[in-house]
């Protein structure tokens, strides 16, 4: 089990991990997500006793890294696969790591075997892939046979097969009762290994629960709506009568409409008044991967802006029109484009499943953070409530939508 | 018992990386060839030395000349020791499996600390041997007063420069910058201060020139230095003593 209270860690004026208090238990295996710079990995040095936080603490079984009786029996961890001299081979470096904690030679030849680089284990590490490289990782993690096992994106580089071996190997880690601490930005990946979340952003602590409440209360239903091609007006007509109605409504690139806050049959209703012919009316689920960028999305450090070439571009004489520009894709750049739309003000970016009563979006509300209710009386738009659409809610869907994201 | 695992440990990682073999080689290659050529240079030379260099002409310290270049590899080995572990970030690994810091770090200097007196040690009593042979009449016989000490004194000089090296590195972690500090100092810096009467006062004190002297037997003709061949390798002493303490508790102090 892995404790941090109060953990944080200041470089100077900058805060990577602020005030984090989070348990990792044995038996499960735990994801931790966050975007770049996020201070994933200043956490797991901060448990590894590598980094010292700068307030608080953070244990491994009650002790902190550095006080562990035999820690590399105790802990193993993969920080970073570029790490190792490429000079050394496969094979002597992790036998100067087996000699470091203890552990007999003939354990090297084993996890060679484990992770399946026994055939290039004389090669120098300096030729070796991105994937071949986290496989050492992981065999020098697995190397004390510990019950603790630390990986900081482990799944960077690997190919599919590789992908669904670390998954695969995750799970029997954990069903072994260890305790399994994964960090990863996909969340996608994570909803597939992980039982448990801990989500940072700003080295703030944004979400601590299990994969699936997260499941059951971030994947948002919509609709997606669309009218003949041909005739943009009909599409317009339609926006504006559901609009009226209480819906949310984002155009798509392809041209289709993305609605939220309305049943299906009321939309196929408010179509026919409106006397719009519609090409496409179909549930769909919001995948895990947009919930996440939504919770995250506040706490984003980097962040890309449209390329607009204008340093390439020459120099107009005087009195010119500049050349005409290509249209943006309508929605593109706009943050939450991909993403049914953010709550109303004073709600919390996503769902908890600790929110308390009375607050927005209370637990039990099929529709999330999507229902309109709480903010009546601001909102123009307010509606009771209206029910779900009866969108497939099984998570073998929402792991399929996510896998389509990758 | 940590301390052995991670002499076992660090002794894996010298051997199984070639730059050791290299920087180890280099070093008793210059010091040897380059101690070999100019004492078969002084031989023909010595016809022309005035009487007073006649009797100062001293064929221990002329067969080390090439100490002065072959140091430099010494530094190099000793850098890369420290430094690889911080270019690579293996120093995370280590440290998760080494919680206790001091006892990895003195592991690793122990280790090549080791290392490097052997290959000091051999080339010293090499580049001695072949330089006494291409000596001729004018040689030294390691059985005269001092030349057994000044011969040892040569492996133990350039130990103390690959420690000193490792101290640096361990301060410094880089080894750009480890290598950009040491290489012009021993090469230049030392050489300029030792050389210029207004900075010689000071210069003999600087870790190489006070080192150095252990392999001198034959005392320069109005030399007033204060210290004795021992004198001088107990400053240069102190120098590696400062290096490695202050290698010490950065690796203490600071984040890996």
């Amino acid at each position: 089990m892995i404790e941090a209270v109060g953990l944080t860690k200041r470089y100077g004026d900058k805060t990577a991990v602020h005030n984090l208090s989070f348990q990792v238990r044995p038996g499960a295996v735990t994801g931790f997500l966050g975007p770049n710079g996020s201070g994933k990995s200043t956490t797991m040095r901060m448990i590894l006793g590598l980094d010292e936080p700068t307030s608080g603490q953070v244990t491994i079984g009650g002790y902190p890294y550095r006080k562990l009786p035999n820690a590399p029996r105790q802990v193993g961890a993969l920080l970073d696969a570029k790490a190792v001299h490429g000079g050394r081979s496969a094979r002597n470096h992790l036998l100067c790591l087996a000699q470091l904690s203890g552990i007999p030679d003939r354990r090297v030849d084993e996890v060679l075997g484990v992770v399946g680089l026994q055939d290039v284990a004389k090669k120098r590490s300096k030729g070796f892939s991105l994937g071949m490289g986290q496989r050492l990782g992981i065999a020098a993690a697995l190397l004390g046979d510990p019950q603790v096992l630390l990986f900081d994106e482990p799944v960077n580089g690997l190919d599919p097969e590789g992908i669904l071996w670390v998954r695969n190997l995750m799970k029997s880690l954990a069903g072994e009762g260890r305790t399994v601490f994964v960090s990863s930005h996909l969340m996608s990946e994570m909803a597939l290994t992980a039982d448990h979340l801990i989500v940072i952003g700003r080295g703030q602590l944004l979400a601590d629960m299990s994969v699936k409440d997260f499941i059951s209360h971030n994947s948002a239903d919509f609709a997606r709506v669309r009218t003949p091609d041909t005739e943009p007006q009909q599409r317009e007509k339609l926006t504006a009568a559901l609009t009226e109605a209480g819906g949310q409504v984002l155009p798509e690139q392809d041209g289709a409409l993305r609605v939220t806050g309305l049943p299906l049959p009321r939309i196929s209703d408010l179509a026919h008044d409106a006397d719009v012919r519609l090409w496409e009316l179909s549930p769909h689920q919001a995948s895990l991967e947009e919930a996440y960028m939504r919770m995250t999305q506040g706490a984003v450090d980097y962040r890309s802006t449209i390329d607009q070439r204008a340093g390439l571009q020459q120099q107009l004489p005087p009195g010119a029109m500049p050349p005409p520009q290509a249209m943006p894709v309508p929605g593109q750049g706009q943050p939450g484009w991909y993403a049914p739309p953010p709550p109303q003000q004073g709600g919390h970016p996503f769902a908890m499943p600790q929110t308390p009563a009375g607050a927005p979006y209370a637990s039990g509300q099929p529709g999330g953070p999507y229902a309109a209710g709480p903010a009546a009386g601001t909102n123009p738009y307010a509606q009771p409530p209206a029910p779900a659409a009866p969108a497939p809610a099984t998570p073998d869907t929402t792991q399929r939508d996510s896998e389509d994201l990758r | 018992m940590a301390g052995i695992q991670v002499l076992r440990s660090e002794w894996t990682k010298i051997r199984s990386v070639s730059s050791t073999v290299w920087t180890l080689g280099l070093a008793a290659v210059v010091t040897i060839a380059l101690g070999v050529l100019i004492s078969a240079l002084s031989r023909r030379e010595f016809e022309g030395l005035g009487a007073r260099d006649q009797i100062a002409f001293d064929p221990t310290f002329v067969s080390f000349a090439g100490m002065s270049l072959g140091q430099l590899a010494m530094i190099v080995f000793g850098v890369l020791v420290v430094s690889s572990e911080y270019s690579t970030g293996m120093i995370r690994t280590s440290l998760a499996a080494v919680p206790q810091r001091g006892t990895f770090l003195f592991g690793k200097v122990a280790v090549a600390t080791l290392l490097a007196f052997v290959v000091g040690l051999a080339t010293s009593f090499v580049a001695f041997s072949l330089g006494q042979a291409m000596l001729g009449e004018h040689a030294a016989s390691i059985g005269d007063p001092g030349v057994l000490r000044a011969v040892i004194g040569g492996g133990l000089y350039m130990t103390l420069i690959a420690m000193f090296s490792m101290g640096v590195a361990a301060m410094l972690r880089g080894p750009l910058l480890s290598l950009g500090i040491l290489m012009p100092f021993f090469f230049l810096i030392s050489n300029i201060l030792g050389n210029v009467s207004a900075t010689e006062k000071i210069g003999r004190y600087l870790p190489d020139q006070a080192g150095s002297k252990i392999m001198q037997v034959v005392t320069p003709f109005g030399d007033d230095t204060p210290y004795g061949p021992w004198g001088g390798l107990g400053i240069m002493v102190l120098w590696v003593g400062a290096a490695l303490a202050g290698g010490y508790a950065v690796i203490k102090k600071r984040d890996a």
